[in-house]
């Protein structure tokens, strides 16, 4: 069986002060249909140069990205290429302090969105719009406020609707909720969980943080300095970590006294 | 150190407020003075109590008096009623060369900010060429390739003041191009030139808008030297900057007036749109860091 996103051997080097960085090396995992990936590593193990890669923001050196068994070109060709590779794969950034378009109001960032990728109108537009606020708890009092007005949860839920609204495969998460209050990490968590159970849509979860990908993810895989040490089911990587670095990255996670 | 902190962040924050406060009421200071001018300019024939361009050689360089609020040049002539007439070529002429020069940087700033690469080096080289040109002397330039008047001086600053714009444009485009949100509308879908003109383009329009206004007291000056030299607005029109060329003679007969009027309408006018300029770029720097 096709898998939903297929990743195989993705290398990207930097240089930078005459070094030369792997910031992937031979990157290869594979993510079913409906399923959640998690990838964990501290700053700096390639896992958001992963990420980019996917959603097509930086063009590997090397490897391929196949969805439901198609390569996707990192230069996508015109609007229907473009629009089709959209559809494909969305992401959700670290920062909602960042990510959102300080002069778009809420339900209008959504609706361009609706606007770019359905031939819905008017009332019909307005309606899925809201639709897609509501699947993210917010309502029709947020949707006319600028981003600024908004708590960091409430903005990192707008660029989880905006990312909906393409109607997307997969959805990736970079250190979706890092920047979050930890009760608000919970919120949204569970948010991602419900939306991944509704809509069946694939999660890629990028984190530092073992325990939260636990949360969202039956699978994960570890890198370190742009390599894949480690790869399993979540339960087995936190019960028996076999590499000695993801025993470091559990050490990390409190635990109960 | 700990102990310090608290106090030094509250004495930031006072001094924060004082400078708004102080900052505020230069704004509109600035703003009032400039909109008085405009208004002088645009109603003009309803203000000057006298033709701009009648003589009276029965009563040339009169003082200040009733019939004459600021007094008459050495032909005659009402200096009140040419100073307001003269707001209007005054300002029209920067006018002009604001709104070509900013078009002409944004189109030129944003290709290069947003395409990168080799088509930026070369148009970046070409702009560095240019700054070697000061806008007056391609102004002259142009004067005695295609003649006098306002025309040839208009076009040659409006290339000449493109690069200013065009440079800031390029970097605030380079500086968005990162930004977390511009990606996100790349991975939604958008069209490069679309992220481009709808999406960056407003939200650093403001910033142009302050550079835009600081530039219009400096074309206000180049073209004022421009009349003063007697190669830009061409006599009997009246323009502040020919105002102070034909009040020479005046000056050496030790009657100044005729020459420091529209002197300190220039001045005046330059100083409001640096002030309101450097204040608005200032404010929209602060909101945004």
């Amino acid at each position: 069986m096709t898998a939903l996103l297929e990743v195989e051997d993705l290398c990207k080097t930097y240089r930078a002060h005459g070094h030369e960085v792997a910031a992937a090396s031979a990157v290869s995992f594979r993510l079913e249909e409906g399923g959640s990936l998690g990838i964990v590593g501290e700053s700096g193990s390639g896992k958001t140069t992963t990420a980019r890669m996917v959603v097509g923001l930086e063009r590997p050196d090397s490897g391929r990205i196949v969805f439901r068994g198609q390569e996707l070109s990192s230069r996508p060709r015109g609007r229907s290429e473009r629009l089709e590779r959209a559809r494909a794969i969305q992401i959700v950034f670290q920062d909602p302090y960042l990510s959102l378009d300080p002069r778009v109001a809420v339900g209008a960032a959504v609706e361009q969105v609706v606007k770019l990728h359905t031939k819905l109108a008017g009332a019909d537009r307005r309606r899925r719009v809201l639709d897609l606020l509501g699947q993210v708890g917010l309502g029709e009092r947020e949707a006319g406020t600028l981003p600024r007005r908004l708590s960091g949860g409430q903005r990192q839920r707008v660029a989880i609707a905006r990312a909906l609204a393409v109607g997307p495969a997969v959805l990736v998460l970079d250190e979706a909720v890092s920047a979050l209050d930890v009760s608000v990490q919970a919120q949204v968590l569970n948010l991602l969980t419900d939306i991944r159970e509704l809509t069946g849509v694939g999660l890629l979860f990028i984190s530092h943080d073992l325990a939260v990908v636990r949360y969202v993810c039956d699978e994960a895989l570890v890198m370190r300095s742009g390599e894949v040490v480690e790869r399993g089911s979540t339960a087995q990587l936190l019960s028996a970590p076999q590499h000695a670095y993801t025993r470091v990255l559990l050490d990390a996670i409190p635990r109960p006294a | 150190m700990t102990a310090l902190a608290p106090t030094a962040v509250v004495g930031r924050a006072r001094f924060a407020k004082v400078r708004a406060f102080g900052g505020d009421w230069i704004i509109w200071l600035s703003a009032g003075v400039l909109v008085l001018f405009a208004l002088a300019a645009v109603f003009a024939p309803l203000i000057a109590p006298y033709d701009p361009e009648a003589t009276d050689l029965r009563n040339v360089l009169a003082g200040p008096s009733g019939d004459h609020l600021l007094g008459t040049d050495q032909v005659g002539r009402d200096t009140f009623s040419r100073l307001v007439y003269g707001a209007r070529t005054s300002l029209v002429g920067p006018l002009a060369v604001v709104a070509a020069s900013t078009v002409l940087g944004v189109l030129v700033g944003l290709v290069a900010g947003w395409r990168g690469g080799r088509l930026d080096s070369v148009i970046s080289r070409v702009l560095d060429i240019m700054f070697a040109f000061p806008a007056l002397l391609l102004a002259i330039l142009a004067v005695t390739l295609f003649g006098k008047g306002l025309v040839a001086p208009i076009v040659a600053m409006s290339i000449a003041y493109t690069p200013f714009i065009a440079r800031q444009v390029r970097g605030l485009v380079i500086a968005s191009r990162s930004r977390p949100y511009v990606a996100a509308y790349t991975v939604q879908g958008f069209s490069p030139t679309d992220v481009a003109v709808r999406r960056v383009l407003p939200n650093i329009s403001p910033l142009i808008l302050a550079q835009a206004t600081v530039m219009f007291g400096y074309a206000l000056l180049d073209l004022a030297a421009m009349s003063f030299l007697g190669l830009g607005v061409q006599p009997p029109t009246s323009d502040w900057g020919s105002m102070i060329n034909d009040s020479r003679g005046a000056v050496l007969l030790g009657e100044p007036l005729t020459a420091v009027v529209p002197s300190v309408a220039v001045i005046v006018t330059v100083i409001a749109f640096n002030v309101l300029g450097e204040e608005l770029g200032d404010r929209i720097a602060r909101r945004d860091a």
